[in-house]
């Protein structure tokens, strides 16, 4: 029999036999796979693929193994100062073994709830989470990540407006606009950039957007910002760094309307930019145009407590081209994570957390601020990261940096003279700045 | 104290409950730099309310909820459309060396060679099965995928000058998404009908195609599991009026080695890696929807695109792209993971896994269909939809019979979609699962249709042994209880 | 079922007469369609809505529905009872389950209506 023609060897990821596959055409009353391929143009069945045979497990992790190999990171012995988005934080070992559960990994949105009350209440945990950490009403179970979750919002404002116009704030990282331009392109809305410093808005803006700790690392004045947008009709949307929030006011003191962050630093791997969890909060009275799956709690035919999706007439699936968006993921197995490490660190984690990072970042910037030719430029409160301005070109820094294994901030250059944006988290030691600071000083205006 | 006790024992509670004061799971290293001045106080808040338990209690009180949950790894999982397939533990465990998750998204070219590689390597695999050459990993999910796709389209015609295209043409029987992506790519969505055997009404189409076409969006498979047989002319109709085609990925777990988008005429797909090249679900993600391309539309992707030079890999932003439409470079460790599939699998492999996934979804059709109507009565490609519409008639709903699966440790089929279909419930096996599988779950469909008769209550109360019963979902709509606070 | 004092539009929504005021809901047939309501999307007080115009949305669960008015006019009233507690479209739908009211401003439009009997035949 020809059924057979294309099948391989058995792999182990396919159970199926030669044996049981005839046995199934047989039941299925075919003699061969192409008689249930005859709806595919002949002329275009069974391509050539010209990919390479598979390989072993063994072999794969030879080959992961290489690439691996070629990428410089703290086990090959390197320190990093990177930061803008994707910061470096200890990563507890409870987040990492969680996230062995294959019951969690290998499961799919909670469509059926009976047989998903685990993702369920953990997606609930993780809408807390978010609550408890920006003092905000409601928040949804998460978005693909902090950028998407900052152009969502500013949608958001504009359906609750019903107003086109955005204000974004100049001290905003580029990728949160970029991000923005790119989903509001074709949707009629205009972006403007508002200074940091306005007094004054255009009367017909649906939002501004800030961030804060901004793109330079500095705690904005959100309580202004916000009075400034309410008193012109418009809403306030704030993009904040988890981590700080163990220590600086949270934006729902200042009765911020809706509230995104990039969820990465709490427990997630930097892993080259992805996968991570974007965090979005709102005022109550806006949750009807919240983006996103949400989780509620109910109760089932015997009254006991359980979670399921809802609202869900907002989404995709069911509202189609009226969609309050297209997203149809909460980034669950990110949020997961979060949601671990939130409750690992607790209440005194995350102050302590804060209180690391604050303390390392400024002795860091106050040694720094010491060498000759470089200065940090700052003129607020940062958290953090701050700018350093360079004796010569940072990129030139850079490179010889990297001769020392040490990866330098980022160049800045385009929106600060000679700027360098300096991270520094709780993963670096004392030892690890100061080799960073003695390597820019001997680097100096020699780079 | 409330403690709310469910089936089998298991305590509900939320960690806010389970807090108490001066309770920890974690320390942090004590700080080893001089003291820095604190800001200004009126800036700093006083507490997080977070959770104060031990680090026991953080493993139990997951470990346990984990247990709530069904999942590729512990039950069958034949979800239509969702290519619920085994998950590769050995990727899991690839993604997560430390030279892989522990570099950062803005690192020199030059520190990252081997995972600009991973990308370009992954970039060119996607490009050869799809037959469509260029490649972006940016997209986060399925829709981000489509989204780039339909800003593909959109800059492409407008680089045409050709602007006053904004229609985007979608079958009747497409997913919510499709819809909801064209208008946020600002397209007027207009429906095209299918015919009684859930293919695309050619006529109807042919109607519809014009000068104000931007995009024909297509899911291949269709979303009835169907091959569409008229796909060389419908791609040609929509190419002489001038519009694009777009084929909806999701199903691309049949084509494996089958057939090539690109040598059909389609000029624009996503994939989702987390369907057809086994990256895990995670309960409702991450995802990763890489956008494939023809050459002509190359130049438009959404960046960053991994290229290789002659000083090495380099990640570039294509010549007239779309733009970011996320904050970095798509999600990497899934992408890490799609590669260590498809390395494992190789040409032959893959080809096997979209054939016995057809395979098996056939056989379970076969063995289903006197006691179940279909959706088209013809082979399937990798899912068959089946409808409860004669069990309806006999007082069953298909979500009863989704229901009742449930309690045999079988996850429900997709229901209720396409919603073309009467009581649809479509069935995906994928070839991860054995025949012995494929038997037990056709016979528990088959006692479960003579449930319809002999036991009909077994079904409108199912599932009957799970954590919960059936969930009260309109009070929770009415009255959204959103996150735990003091007082509930 | 289908009160005999009302008017019905082929969309599902019913007018009550008093003076020159039009009270509107839903129909029996509109509320079991969409099983428990659970959202309903009403327009401000003051603002006008055109004969067979849409003027809000009614949910369910798993469906959303656009509520079209059978009357055109100035709407005086929007039922804050149906805003907050959706489940009295289901349990009340001809009496707490209302609407909107509307200030009727041509008489002529009752005419386009069908009485109970033309209604419910357009049911079968």
């Amino acid at each position: 029999m020809a059924s057979s023609a294309h099948t391989s060897p058995n792999h182990p990821y396919i159970p199926s036999t030669d044996s049981e596959r005839a046995e199934m055409l047989g039941a299925i009353g075919v003699d061969s796979l192409d008689a249930l391929l005859e709806d595919i143009p002949a002329q275009h069945r069974h391509p050539k693929l010209n990919l390479a045979a598979g390989l072993s497990e063994q072999e794969l992790s030879t080959v992961f193994g290489s690439i691996a190999a070629e990428n410089a990171s703290p086990s090959s012995g390197y320190i990093s100062f990177l930061g803008a988005g994707s910061y470096s934080h200890y990563i507890p070992s409870t987040v990492r073994s969680i996230l062995q559960r294959g019951e969690f990994v290998t499961a799919y949105t909670p469509y059926q709830p009976e047989a998903a009350q685990g993702t369920l209440q953990v997606g609930f945990e993780f809408q807390t989470i978010v609550c408890q950490l920006t003092e905000m009403e409601v928040a949804n179970a998460g978005m693909y990540d902090g950028p998407t979750a900052f152009a969502e919002a500013c949608l958001m404002a504009a359906r609750v407006t019903k107003r086109t116009k955005i204000g974004v704030l100049s001290s905003t990282d580029k990728r949160l606009s970029d991000t923005l331009l790119a989903y509001s392109k074709y949707q009629g809305i205009e972006i403007v950039e508002v200074a940091a410093d306005a007094t004054d808005i255009p009367d017909d803006l649906a939002c501004i957007g800030i961030q804060s700790p901004n793109f330079f690392g500095e705690i904005e004045d959100v309580q202004r910002l916000t009075k400034l947008a309410h008193d012109n009709g418009a809403l306030s949307v704030v993009h904040v760094n988890p981590t700080a929030l163990g220590m600086f006011k949270a934006p729902g003191e200042f009765d911020v309307d809706i509230v995104t962050a990039e969820g990465q630093p709490l427990g997630v791997p930097m892993a080259f930019g992805g996968p991570y969890v974007g965090l979005f909060a709102c005022k109550k009275a806006h949750i009807r145009q919240m983006p996103g799956r949400i989780i509620g709690r109910t109760t089932d035919t015997k009254g006991r407590t359980g979670y399921a999706l809802t609202l869900q007439t907002r989404e995709q699936h069911i509202r189609r081209e009226r969609a309050t968006s297209n997203i149809c993921t909460s980034t669950q197995l990110i949020g997961l994570m979060v949601t671990v490490y939130a409750a690992t660190l607790g209440k005194q984690g995350m102050k302590d957390l804060a209180s690391l990072c604050y303390q390392k970042a400024h002795y860091a910037a106050a040694e720094i601020n010491k060498l000759d030719g470089y200065s940090v430029k700052s003129s607020g409160t940062f958290f953090h990261e701050f700018v350093v301005t360079c004796p010569s070109a940072p990129p030139k820094i850079n490179e010889a940096l990297l001769k020392k294994k040490i990866i330098g901030g980022l160049d800045i250059s385009d929106r600060s003279e000679s700027g360098m944006l300096v991270c520094v988290t709780e993963t670096s030691s004392k030892a690890d700045i100061d080799r960073f600071v003695k390597a820019l000083s001997e680097i100096g205006v020699s780079a | 104290m409330t403690i709310s006790i469910n089936a089998g024992g298991v305590d509900r509670r939320l960690l806010m409950d389970r807090s108490v004061t001066g309770r920890k799971a974690f320390t942090l290293p004590a700080s080893d730099v001089p003291t820095q001045n604190l800001p200004d106080s009126s800036l700093l808040r006083d507490d997080v309310e977070l959770p104060e338990v031990s680090q026991l209690e953080v493993i139990r009180y997951f470990s346990v909820l984990s247990q709530l949950n069904f999942s590729i790894d512990t039950n069958f999982y034949p979800l239509g459309s969702c290519t619920m397939k085994y998950n590769p533990k050995i990727n899991d465990e690839l993604s997560n060396l430390p030279g892989l998750a522990n570099i950062h998204p803005l690192q020199p070219d030059v520190t990252v060679q081997g995972a600009i590689r991973l990308l370009k390597n992954l970039q060119d695999d996607l490009g050869e099965i799809t037959g469509l050459s260029g490649v972006s990993l940016a997209p986060l999910a399925g829709a981000q995928g489509e989204y780039a796709g339909l800003l593909i389209a959109r800059a492409y015609h407008d680089a045409r000058s050709d602007s006053a295209r904004t229609v985007a043409i979608v079958p009747d029987s497409a997913h919510g998404t499709n819809p909801a992506s064209a208008a946020m790519a600002g397209l007027e969505v207009v429906t095209v009908r299918s015919d009684d055997q859930g293919n695309v009404d050619v006529e109807n189409l042919r109607e519809l195609a014009n000068s104000n076409t931007a995009v024909f969006m297509l899911t291949i498979p269709s979303t009835l599991g169907l091959f569409e047989p008229n796909i060389l002319e419908i791609t040609k109709i929509v190419h002489d009026a001038g519009g694009l085609v777009y084929a909806d990925g999701a199903n691309l777990n049949a084509l494996l080695g089958v057939v090539k988008l690109g040598d059909l005429g389609v000029d624009i797909c996503h994939s989702n890696l987390h369907k057809t090249f086994s990256t895990p679900h995670g309960g409702g993600g991450p995802g990763s929807g890489p956008v494939m391309v023809t050459n002509e539309l190359a130049k438009f992707l959404p960046k960053p695109v991994a290229v290789k030079t002659d000083v090495g890999y380099v990640l570039a932003t294509p010549e007239m792209s779309v733009g970011s439409i996320n904050g970095f470079h798509g999600s990497f460790s899934i992408a890490a993971r799609a590669y260590a599939y498809i390395k494992a699998l190789g040409q032959e492999g893959l080809r096997s896994v979209s054939e016995n996934a057809i395979i098996s979804a056939n056989y379970i059709q076969a063995k289903l269909r006197d006691k179940y109507d279909l959706a088209a009565d013809r082979y399937c490609m990798h899912e068959t939809v089946l409808s409860a519409a004669r069990q309806k008639k006999r007082g069953v709903a298909g979500l009863d019979i989704a229901k009742r699966l449930l309690d045999f440790g079988i996850h429900a089929p997709t229901m209720y979609f396409p919603m073309i279909v009467d009581e649809a419930l479509m069935v995906e096996p994928t070839e991860s699962e054995s025949k012995e599988t494929l038997d037990h779950f056709i016979a528990v469909m088959r006692q479960i249709d003579d449930e319809v008769d002999s036991a009909p209550e077994l079904l409108h109360d199912a599932p009957h042994d799970l954590p919960v019963t059936r969930l009260d979902e309109a009070t929770a709509a009415r009255k959204p209880v959103l996150r735990w606070s003091a007082e509930v | 079922m289908y009160p005999d004092d009302l008017k019905y539009s082929k969309e599902h929504e019913w007018v009550r007469m008093s003076g020159d005021i039009a009270e509107i809901g839903v129909t029996v047939f509109a509320q079991e369609s969409l099983g428990d309501v659970v959202f309903v999307d009403l327009p401000e007080v003051g603002t006008n809505v055109e004969q067979f115009a849409k003027f809000g949305e009614i949910e369910s669960v798993k469906a959303v529905s656009d509520l079209f008015s059978p009357i055109g006019g100035k709407i005086t009233e929007v039922n804050s009872a149906a805003a907050d507690t959706p489940e009295v479209v289901n349990e009340d739908p001809y009496g707490s389950g209302w609407l909107i009211k509307v200030e009727l401003n041509d008489t002529a439009q009752l005419d386009e209506l069908m009485d109970a009997a033309t209604y419910q035949a357009t049911l079968e």
